[in-house]
């Protein structure tokens, strides 16, 4: 068996793609319901409703599944990252509180148009700013300005994050949300004109996914240097890199010629291995450069305990996710 | 405002507004699954309506208490790095069990509220009551991590470190069971007792109206029984913090000197400077008896601890009246009820019975919060009792006071629009009369 402090940071991994790939992709509807336009307006944000109401709340659980790994195996990381980052963290969740709140309000509240545009604006919004500053955090953690010198954070409140190359992260991963979910939507409607609207979307937002991944590709090496060295010149780079460019070029190719279900699947794998190398470029470090997941891992009785909750946790939470996208999904 | 402080109070403030939506997060669903549960038995259509009107309700208040959830468990770490950093090992697998129960609650309460037409009456139902089983878990989970804060176990200290750390003695801290019980059952009071209030202050306008009869029943059996237990596993909880925080106990009661036989105060003002409690009624003897089940058992008052390390007395003394008050007039109410369901007379027909309905409405949440109040600041000046101050475990970021406002706002801006979008979902309620006393046929206005 892998060391557990491997096997923890690896489910960490795997929650945050799950979260990426669903509650993305929810981030992502947001984005379309703020940009719908065209005669089909109306369709479209009641399609994204639709799509998102009744798996959402679960959706978003991944993220917590996140922060309870980290502050139970890698307690200290936890800590240095609450404290470098309390600032684009408190306003992320300024706008996962607006955006889940809004949510239910329009779905919830009278038939008003007035009002329920009101909670839409509200929903769409902070689903375009949440992302972001998820972004944000990330590159932040990625980038080796929060330093940690007996274990006291150094580095600053607002220099560690307040830098070119968080924010490039952060537009990356609004436009990939929003590439995900425009993929998602071509299978939610049997509406061919409702279908091509969001064909066309999926495809503006992958121009605006290589776009993005290239500026912080540049800004990387600057920004994020031992990231950028290792995306660049280690041996698994290339592999990892190639398999991500076939994912990508699949769901393009998918979406030009109209087989959803296929460029659901490259979409989902693109996402997937994209965190999957950002993980292994990163290894060993859960903040660079001077937490890694051995120095700030729990007792190993906490780790131990914890992977078998995790695992136990997995048979319960794998057949209840497939039954709820079983009855909601095709 | 100093930054701790503002800490301190962006935390109360935070929890203080998601336990609004949590308790019934835990209660609502045993309800409505009991609503669909006797439609299912009766054929009563009332019963389901009742049934998707709790479930939308369910929804807003679940949403809500989700968001601020989640927002409680990055505050951990951004208030409170140092208590996580230290603690997080130790106390993170209540939180990570709960994270499983929260999804499972997450992923059946979607099936549930928008699977009515996907999914047999049968495999709802299960959904249902997968949502309520769930729900109280992740509740339990929580509230035992809360507990080791204040009977920290499982673990040994060694140069200022936590070693020999024992997660499973820590989740089996002596404060867990009580505190869980308490908790847990003050869940389904109070969103029981707030429900009946809810639907009597509707039958005092509309006697007849079956839909609220249906539904008072249904939310006075689960908040009356549990608000009937709830005094006992109250003692059982007092005992167990007479035991391991007999400075809170002291806070509580207003004690300020040690003393045997020690009297119960009820109500009264704690005189911090003087060091007395004015204005309170005392039966002699009783608090001894409560404690330790002994007339004459010494009970350590505060002179027994250094003035630092004294919790704010007047509020934590206060604030536990206030809840035991709320708790006996809300056990009052359940007898009452329970005499007038075994003389077999329909709680509705009383007038003077929805009256006390409505008015103890809101003692569940009023005692919850108190109660809180009670557990939380009467363990300051500690975070960890006995083990970590307060002021050692908040963050070093500055200006704190700025985030405080932020969420202070925005939670009551939140608070404002449930309190507006809820009361529209009561006065729109559908008309039911009442078979016996309109003739035979049901109606159903817009629902």
């Amino acid at each position: 068996m892998p060391p557990l402090e491997i096997l923890l940071g690896g489910a960490i991994l795997v929650s945050l793609t799950f979260y990426a790939l669903m509650g993305g992709a929810d981030y992502g509807g947001g984005v379309w319901d703020l940009l719908a336009r065209g005669p089909r307006a109306g369709r479209q944000r009641e399609l994204i409703a639709e799509a998102i109401g009744p798996i959402w709340e679960a959706n978003h659980v991944w993220l917590i599944l996140v922060i309870v790994i980290l502050f139970t195996g890698f307690p200290t990381a936890f800590a240095a990252v609450a404290t470098a980052l309390h600032i684009p963290l408190t306003l992320m969740l300024v706008g996962i509180v607006l955006r889940g709140s809004a949510f239910t309000f329009r779905s919830y509240d009278s038939g008003e148009d007035d009002v329920q545009r009101r909670w839409g604006r509200v929903f769409a919004v902070a689903s375009l700013v949440t992302p972001v500053l998820l972004g944000v955090v990330a590159g932040a953690v990625a980038s080796g300005a929060i330093r940690i010198r007996d274990g006291v954070v150094t580095g600053g409140f607002v220099r560690t994050w307040m830098a070119p190359f968080p924010f490039a992260v952060g537009g990356f991963a609004l436009a990939i949300f929003a590439f995900l979910a425009a993929v998602y939507l071509t299978l939610e409607t049997e509406d061919a004109a409702l279908r091509d609207d969001f064909r066309r979307r999926g495809l503006a937002a992958a121009a605006a996914v290589g776009l993005m991944a290239i500026v912080v590709f540049l800004l990387a090496d600057d920004g994020a240097p031992s990231i950028g060295r290792d995306l660049a010149a280690s041996r698994w780079t290339w592999p990892l890199q190639i398999a991500t460019a076939v994912a990508a070029t699949g769901a393009i190719f998918g979406l030009w010629t109209r087989r959803y279900r296929a460029a659901r699947l490259c979409a989902a794998a693109q996402v997937a291995l994209i965190l999957w190398g950002w993980g292994a470029a990163q290894f060993p470090y859960l903040v660079e450069p001077d937490i890694t997941i051995y120095n700030a891992a729990a007792p190993p009785a906490t780790m131990r305990l914890l992977v078998g909750a995790l695992a136990a946790g997995a048979l319960l939470l794998f057949p209840s996710f497939y039954y709820l996208y079983r009855v909601f999904k095709d | 405002m100093d930054d701790l402080l503002a800490a301190r109070s962006q935390m109360a403030m935070s929890l203080a507004f998601h336990i609004i939506f949590a308790a019934p997060g835990i209660a609502m669903p045993l309800m409505m699954v009991v609503a669909e549960w006797r439609w299912l038995r009766t054929r009563d259509e009332t019963y389901l309506t009742l049934a998707k009107r709790w479930a939308k309700g369910t929804a807003i208040l679940f949403a809500v208490g989700a968001v601020s959830g989640t927002v409680l468990s990055f505050e951990l770490g951004l208030l409170w790095p140092r208590f996580m950093g230290w603690a997080g090992a130790i106390i993170g697998m209540p939180f990570s069990l709960e994270g499983f129960a929260f999804f499972t609650e997450a992923i059946f309460l979607g099936i549930y509220l928008y699977g009515w037409r996907r999914v047999t009456p049968r495999a709802h139902l299960a959904a249902g009551a997968v949502v309520a089983l769930s729900g109280a878990a992740s509740g339990i989970f929580v509230v035992i991590a809360n507990a080791w804060m204040n009977a920290p176990a499982g673990f040994r200290i060694v140069d200022g470190k936590a070693t020999d750390v024992d997660p499973v003695a820590a989740m089996l801290n002596p404060a867990a069971f009580p505190q869980a019980l308490h908790m847990t059952l003050a869940a389904y009071a109070a969103t029981g007792f707030a429900v009946a209030g809810i639907h009597a202050l509707m039958l005092l306008r509309d006697r007849d109206n079956l839909f609220h009869r249906h539904a008072l029943g249904i939310a006075l059996a689960v908040g009356g029984a549990t608000a009937v237990l709830q005094p006992l596993s109250g003692d059982i909880l007092a005992k167990t913090v007479a035991h391991n925080q007999p400075a809170k106990l002291a806070a509580l009661e207003g004690q300020f000197r040690t003393e045997r036989g020690a009297p119960l105060r009820i109500g009264g003002i704690p005189d911090v400077d003087a060091g007395v409690t004015r204005f309170a009624v005392e039966i002699p003897y009783a608090l001894s008896l409560l404690a330790f089940n002994d007339a004459g058992a010494t009970i350590k008052g505060l002179d027994a601890f250094p003035r630092e390390e004294w919790p704010p007395v007047a509020v934590v003394h206060i604030a536990f009246q206030i809840m035991v008050a709320s708790g006996l007039i809300m056990v009052a109410v359940a007898v009452w009820g329970a005499y007038l369901a075994w003389r077999r007379r329909a709680l509705a027909d009383s007038r003077r019975f929805l009256r006390a309905v409505v008015a103890a409405a809101p003692l569940g949440f009023l005692a919850i919060e108190t109660g809180w109040t009670v557990t939380e600041v009467g363990r300051q000046p500690w975070i960890i009792y006995g083990v970590m101050r307060t002021a050692e475990a908040v963050t070093p970021m500055p200006g704190l006071v700025a985030p405080f406002l932020a969420f202070t706002l925005l939670y009551v801006f939140l608070a404002t629009i449930v309190v507006w979008l809820m009361w529209r979902q009561v006065i729109n309620s559908p008309r039911v009369a009442a078979p016996l006393a309109e003739g035979k046929e049901e109606k159903y206005a817009a629902s």
